[in-house]
């Protein structure tokens, strides 16, 4: 479907919707050449005051909703809006946001990929008050798609992005739910038919594209890359096998991790509070706007000592609000021992291969804010993500044998860095050494961190060369979905007074399947009540990676099997009598696009979708 | 970026800009002038970085009918000094009540936020590039807009002389694009929490 488009387009366009920011970055499809691939990033004009539009490249993913006295309308417009007010996205709504949260709609992705909220409902920002109309998490991301395409097009008239391959980039950790969501936004977005790319694999693929062929001689068959992709906002593992195949190397997804809603801007945060305690004790009071420049003033001095490994300290100064800049501003310093003991050894301590987070990062699903990671270790979450994943290569051909059961964890032969928070070598070379100590442990070879990674647009770029791949281009990472899913079935026995019926997981999408494809889950048969919606509860697995579809699991641990939110089937009543009962089987679709999907096929031939994002009835 | 050909570089954009600005600020009649004239329209919100209107060649003591760039180009650059840097704030405080150690810390943000003006809006270098203090040698037809020749300056190039500063160049200049009735002249708004 999507082949008349991709035959068209000039450009293959990636974009990196992030927490924080957002980057675009093209592929020109007539002047690449195998994997000499002609790429650009699109500088975003975007308000960074009021009137005042400049081309950054990066756009902050933030939404401001001025009050309607609060700024002339002739101060909103936007190159293509032709004068009108556009959306406060970008620079401006982060800056104005900082001094009015109130009317800021921040982390829409991390709300996106909230289960245990409706994410098409006006949610945000969730503090507002009463009278300020607020947006729904899928609002948002569409606003700043919106922006993306608008300023792609006044940059681009004769190539229509809508005509062009648009890749959109999502963690490796979303749910089938949030993925669909990342979609839908894009399509409301006029996006045409977007494919999604995981943003461990994208920093993957841009680092190929970046080596200009010497990848070749960085990895070799037999290798496991380990991705490391710390945001500003979330965290985000992966596990990628190269293969030989044909003579030929080829990148093979074999693991992602859990959603860790933990990231750089939390480091900065949490040296802020430092420093306001500091002050405190010396009788200084900072207020709610001198702590938001606290914030930024420790971003900086943290990058400072932080790149820097011979200052001992680094000045901290705190502007006046008023316009005495030197008898009103506040001096202090952070010190290399404060940044270490937070940053270094509070984010990423140098703990065992056996150590664990210390919540589950996801206890409860009725939380009212984000479900922000409990525990700051990123190494402790590193270690369980390789523990869990310790015999994921077992099946892996050309990997079978190296696996040793006595191996506690998985062993990644190199580490791929992404994120702006490892432009401190000191930070990546301590995850580098924790790693190495655990490999030592068990007696195996250290890793060795992959070099030239850029680390600040390396999802967008890979983004667009991976459109760009997908037309034959490049090298392509294969793997196919990352997660086994289930429904819960309730088992057929005997009522038992005061006992449930156990509850039985019968796969309806095993792991790895290639986009492209799709499976009849054999036998079994649902019969669904026309009108009516109905139920299942839904589970996924990162590493039961044998189960067949069909697949009926009657008992499994707690680490096994995540339940996710429930999703729902109904059969609309056009054509039927309501009330009626029509026999389907269930298939699993993973599409083009990198969603999945679950169908209900009658018996004639009908389809409907499964839909995972069911509107909670509670809120 | 792209660039009409046809329009003065972005070397003499600048110092044009800055000549008028200065003489704006230190010429009451050359700003009364600047005022009244009302030449040219204000930047554009065009997709394409808008163009200054036509100058005149140089900062000449003001010939009758001189066109000057619209003063909003240098308000505009001045908000940014004040936004990223607190420059008007620094420069308008009375330092003589302070101590070193504290016009050194607030010194510190304004270099900073300075430095970051500099860096985001403009594409700086220098105009020679070798080190202070070499001896270098002019040829005949040297660019003298970029050398400023010192000293005994007599005869006939070519010139031999020691390098006392390398100048600067700005090769890039990216301001940003203005509203169509957005009053530059605010350079920072008043403040009012609520």
């Amino acid at each position: 479907m999507s082949d008349i488009q991709t035959n068209e387009a000039r450009y293959a366009i990636g974009i990196d919707l992030g927490t924080t920011h957002s980057a675009l970055s093209y592929v020109d499809l007539q002047a690449s050449d195998g994997e000499k691939a002609d790429q650009g990033v699109l500088g975003i004009p975007q308000l960074s005051g009021p009137g005042t539009v400049e081309p950054l490249p990066l756009l902050p993913s933030f939404l401001y909703l001025p009050h309607p006295d609060e700024l002339a309308p002739g101060d909103l417009a936007l190159p293509w809006t032709n004068g009108a007010a556009a959306p406060v996205v970008g620079e401006m709504a982060r800056s104005r946001g900082a001094g009015t949260p109130i009317r800021l709609v921040s982390s829409a992705k991390s709300w996106l990929s909230h289960p245990s909220v409706d994410r098409r409902a006006a949610i945000l920002p969730t503090d507002a008050p009463e009278e300020v109309e607020r947006v729904s998490p899928l609002a948002a991301s569409t606003r700043y798609l919106e922006h993306l395409k608008a300023a792609w097009n006044a940059e681009h008239p004769d190539a229509p992005f809508d005509q062009q391959a648009v890749t959109v980039t999502i963690p490796a950790s979303f749910d089938p739910a949030a993925r669909e969501l990342t979609a839908e936004a894009a399509r409301s977005a006029g996006y045409g038919s977007p494919t999604l790319l995981e943003e461990p694999q994208a920093a993957l693929y841009s680092w190929i594209q970046g080596s200009g062929g010497r990848w070749r001689k960085q990895v070799k068959a037999g290798d496991i890359v380990l991705v490391v992709d710390v945001g500003g906002g979330t965290s985000d593992f992966s596990l990628i096998a190269i293969l030989e195949r044909d003579g030929n190397l080829e990148p093979h997804r074999v693991a992602v991790g859990d959603h860790i809603l933990l990231g750089g801007d939390n480091m900065d945060l949490a040296l802020a509070h430092l420093v306001a305690r500091k002050l405190q004790a010396g009788g200084t009071q900072l207020d709610a706007w001198q702590m938001r420049a606290l914030t930024y003033a420790c971003r900086g001095a943290k990058e400072h000592l932080l790149a820097n490994a011979d200052a001992t300290t680094w000045p901290i100064v705190v502007p006046s609000r008023g316009s005495k800049l030197i008898g009103g501003s506040i001096r202090t310093e952070l010190t290399r021992d404060e940044v270490t003991t937070f940053i270094t050894d509070g984010f990423f301590p140098r703990v065992e291969a056996s150590a664990r987070p210390a919540v589950r990062t996801r206890a409860g699903l009725t939380q009212v804010g984000l479900p922000y990671a409990q525990d700051a270790a990123i190494t402790r979450h590193l270690a369980a993500f390789l523990g869990r994943q310790a015999g994921a290569t077992a099946e892996l051909e050309g990997f079978q044998g190296k696996v040793d059961a006595a191996h506690t964890f998985l062993h990644p032969s190199a580490v791929l860095f992404n994120g702006g928070v490892f432009k401190s070598d000191i930070l990546s070379r301590r995850v580098m050494d924790t790693l190495n100590d655990w490999l030592t442990m068990e007696g195996a070879e250290p890793a060795r961190m992959l070099e030239g990674a850029d680390l600040d647009l390396a999802v967008a770029r890979g983004a667009a060369y991976y459109g760009y791949a997908r037309r034959g281009g490049g090298v392509r990472i294969r793997g196919g979905t990352a997660r086994s899913y289930y429904v819960g079935v309730e088992s057929a026995m005997p009522a038992i007074p005061g006992f449930e019926p156990p509850l039985e997981a019968l796969c309806v999408a095993p792991f790895g399947m290639e986009e492209g494809t799709e499976l009849e889950l054999p036998g079994q048969e649902f019969g669904l009540v026309v009108g009516e919606p109905v139920h299942f509860r839904f589970f996924g697995s990162s590493v039961r990676r044998q189960d067949h579809i069909g697949t009926v699991l009657d008992a499994w641990s707690p680490d096994e099997l995540q339940e996710l939110n429930e999703i729902q089937a109904t059969l609309p009543a056009e054509g039927r009598t309501p009330g009626d009962v029509v026999q389907v089987k269930l298939h699993a679709v993973a599409t083009e696009a990198g969603t999945l999907e679950l169908v209900a096929v009658a018996r004639d031939g009908q389809r409907w979708k499964v839909e995972f994002d069911v509107r909670s009835t509670e809120q | 970026m792209s660039q009409p050909t046809n329009l003065p570089s972005f070397w003499s954009r600048l110092s044009l800009a800055f000549g008028a600005f200065f003489k704006t600020l230190g010429d009451a009649e050359f700003a009364a002038r600047v005022r009244d004239d009302q030449v040219g329209p204000v930047a554009a919100p065009a997709p394409a970085p808008a163009p200054e209107p036509k100058p005149a060649p140089a900062p000449a003591p003001a010939p009758a009918p001189l066109r000057i760039a619209t003063p909003d180009a240098a308000l505009q650059l001045l908000g940014l000094l004040q936004r990223e840097a607190r420059l008007i704030d620094f420069a308008n405080e009375n330092i003589t009540v302070y101590a070193d150690a504290d016009i050194g810390a607030a010194a510190r943000l304004v270099h900073e936020g300075c430095a970051r003006v500099l860096r985001e809006h403009f594409t700086i270098e220098p105009v020679r590039g070798e080190l202070e203090g070499t001896r270098i040698t002019l040829p005949e037809g040297f660019d003298a807009a970029s050398v400023r020749l010192t000293g005994n300056v007599v005869g006939k190039a070519p010139f031999n002389g020691t390098l006392s500063h390398r100048g600067w160049r700005a090769r890039d200049v990216r301001l940003p694009q203005l509203a169509d009735k957005h009053d530059a002249s605010v350079i920072a708004p008043a403040e009012v929490e609520l």
